[in-house]
């Protein structure tokens, strides 16, 4: 569904990315890892059309997005970015509904089905309780929940998430994981970053990990999450750990971590 | 999220009363916001340095094309006063309101591409060379177009970063300095006994030179700016959630952030143009707005057009009846405003409604 043909893009004359093809399915979760300046955001930014490919295609079902309007683009691909806070305190509803546009005339006139949708949306990931509320009083957790039903909202066919699970405590980044499979099941696809290996164990179909704007694997979760492959990503030791029922977990191995951060540059 | 899943557990709330829920329209707010303003309207023609005994009203309601003193008055000076003041405050709030959404940020005002001082150097330009009433206010006009295009032309240049909005916040102060300095500098230049005190009561901002010829221009133009502004009162919404946000969720960017420029520029020059400087009321008033009916554009746009052309009519008001000579408003917008946003800030405890 989402294709992915040696795509390169450049901040000025510096390549980030360079040369990423891959290719998603309908249902699949693709978890993209990558340690930080490794060029995971700008891939992201990339396939969102937030950036000029300098060389490459980025297509869904077969066709390229690049001279796509923005509507159009909107109505296949959703963007869920990292819980933030806007200028003005809006209603839930209305940050939900706000989903919408690219299916509202150019006035941006909501019809009843419009307003259904949201309601849906809301209720399914259980926080209809919020939609009256205003979404800068919200905690991260339920700021991040609401930006996903917004996602849904749209009815795209691809959701691309932004270390979704980034401002979570323990217990909701795995509540946000699982939901996040849970979507995959109604037929939608997800692209999504992590900083976290074990969050690919949790709902990946697919994993890919990349390193200085390359990908060093793409497969199976099985197959890519091995301990010489995240240790070439990270550049840490670690250990790729069965714990039973077909479950695995990665662990670094401490005291033998050098004292030292890698290039620690978010781009 | 804890909390979240809790809610899920609650009996699903049936979709009835939540879908009639979105008609909630604040008519009430709207009712009351129009009542005030056609009180406010109906009060500034009574005030008045002339007083119009009650006689003379019957005469001009039952025959409104008599040519008698207080029809003049009514007719000729109060009458086109009241439209420009209603104009002027609806256009400056309006593009205020639409600038805080699209620059994302609750402290903009409607001058922040350089629209009002644009046309403050084309009236001072104007006044120098001797011009008439009319083209005072058409170089005036001009001159803030050129300056918002100027703005745009450097913003257009820039090519680092991924932050138009920014670099456009940037180059509007650069211009705004620029024209400020420039006016000055027509200030040292023109006559002390004559021009000099036009440009500076000019630039203090009034209404008393408003007349039945010099509202016709903004009599078209501001209406039409808030009509463009009104069709994109939900994009509005979505662009204040940022660039790439906007874009991502199906809006034009690029495309929206030019119609909004363009007709906030329109309004804000044909207003200063008309009025000269009339500051703080494109920043107080949607905010004083947004406390009333809340944040969304839907609903905050309308009910400030409806809230600045009021307290512009009523400041005006204060400003020929408060004392025997009048005050200029501009003057009186600043010592209203400034106080009352800092009271605002005092006030507000989080966000911006």
């Amino acid at each position: 569904m989402l294709r992915l043909d040696s795509v390169a893009c450049s901040y000025g004359a510096r390549e980030v990315v360079k040369g990423v093809s891959f290719t998603l399915h309908a249902r699949d979760v693709m978890c993209l890892l990558g340690a930080n300046g490794s060029g995971k955001t700008t891939l992201f930014r990339a396939i969102l059309r937030f950036l000029p490919l300098t060389r490459g295609e980025v297509s869904m079902d077969g066709e390229s997005i690049a001279h796509w309007p923005r509507r159009r683009l909107a109505r296949m691909i959703a963007y869920v970015p990292q819980a933030h806070t806007p200028p003005f305190a809006f209603k839930v509803r209305d940050v939900v509904l706000m989903a919408r546009t690219a299916h509202m005339n150019s006035m941006g006139v909501a019809r009843r089905h419009d307003y259904e949708i949201v309601d849906q949306a809301l209720d399914s990931l259980g926080i209809m309780g919020l939609a009256e509320k205003e979404y800068t009083q919200l905690s991260g957790g339920e700021r991040q929940m609401v930006l996903v039903a917004r996602a849904l909202a749209q009815e795209a066919k691809l959701l691309v998430m932004d270390e979704p699970a980034s401002s979570l405590d323990f217990g909701n980044q795995i509540r946000m994981l699982t939901e996040v499979k849970r979507l995959s099941e109604r037929g939608v696809s997800v692209l999504i970053t992590t900083h976290s290996p074990n969050h690919a164990f949790l709902c990946a179909s697919q994993v890919a990990v990349m390193k200085a704007g390359r990908l060093l694997a793409c497969g199976l979760p099985d197959s890519v999450l091995t301990s010489s492959c995240l240790e070439e990503a990270y550049g840490i030791p670690l250990e790729v750990i069965d714990i039973g029922d077909g479950n695995r977990t990665c662990v670094p191995l401490a005291g033998t971590v050098r004292p030292r951060l890698r290039r620690d540059a978010r781009i | 999220m804890t909390q979240v899943n809790q809610l899920s557990a609650e009996p699903p709330v049936s979709s009835q009363p939540v879908s009639r829920s979105r008609d909630r329209v604040p008519t009430i707010k709207f009712v009351l916001l129009s009542f005030f303003l056609v009180a406010v309207t109906l009060a500034s023609f009574l005030l008045g340095r002339y007083h119009i005994p009650l006689d003379a009203w019957r005469k001009f309601l039952l025959d409104p094309g008599n040519g008698g003193v207080a029809t003049l008055v009514l007719l000729r000076v109060r009458l086109p006063r009241i439209l420009g003041g209603l104009l002027i405050g609806a256009g400056l709030s309006a593009s205020g309101a639409a600038y805080q959404g699209l620059f994302r940020n609750p402290m903009v005002s409607p001058d922040l591409l350089g629209a009002s001082a644009g046309a403050g150097l084309g009236a001072s330009i104007a006044i120098l060379l001797n011009c008439g009433a009319s083209a005072i206010q058409g170089i005036s006009f001009l001159g803030g177009l050129g300056a918002v295009g100027a703005t745009c032309f450097v913003a257009g240049r820039v090519r680092r970063g991924n932050d138009p909005v920014l670099v456009m916040v940037l180059s509007g102060v650069m211009i705004a300095s620029i024209c400020s300095a420039l006016v000055s500098l027509t200030k040292t230049v023109a006559d002390p006994d004559v021009k000099l005190p036009a440009i500076t009561f000019w630039l203090m901002g009034s209404l008393a030179s408003i007349n039945n010829n010099n509202i016709v221009w903004p009599l078209f133009l501001i209406p039409l700016g808030i009509f463009v502004l009104m069709l994109m009162r939900w994009k509005l919404n979505v662009l204040s959630m940022g660039e790439e946000e906007a874009a991502s969720l199906g809006v034009d960017t690029r495309k929206a952030r030019w119609v909004v420029v363009l007709s906030a520029t329109v309004l804000t020059t044909a207003a200063v143009s008309l009025s000269g400087m009339i500051g703080w009321v494109g920043l107080v008033i949607p905010h004083l707005t947004r406390m009333f009916v809340g944040s969304n554009y839907k609903v905050l746009l309308p009910a400030s057009v409806i809230l600045g052309g009021t307290y512009m009519l009523l400041v005006d008001d204060i400003s020929r009846s408060a004392t025997a000579s009048e005050i200029p408003l501009g003057i009186l917008t600043h010592l209203i405003g400034a106080p009352f946003f800092l009271y605002l800030l005092v006030r507000t405890k989080q966000g911006w409604a």
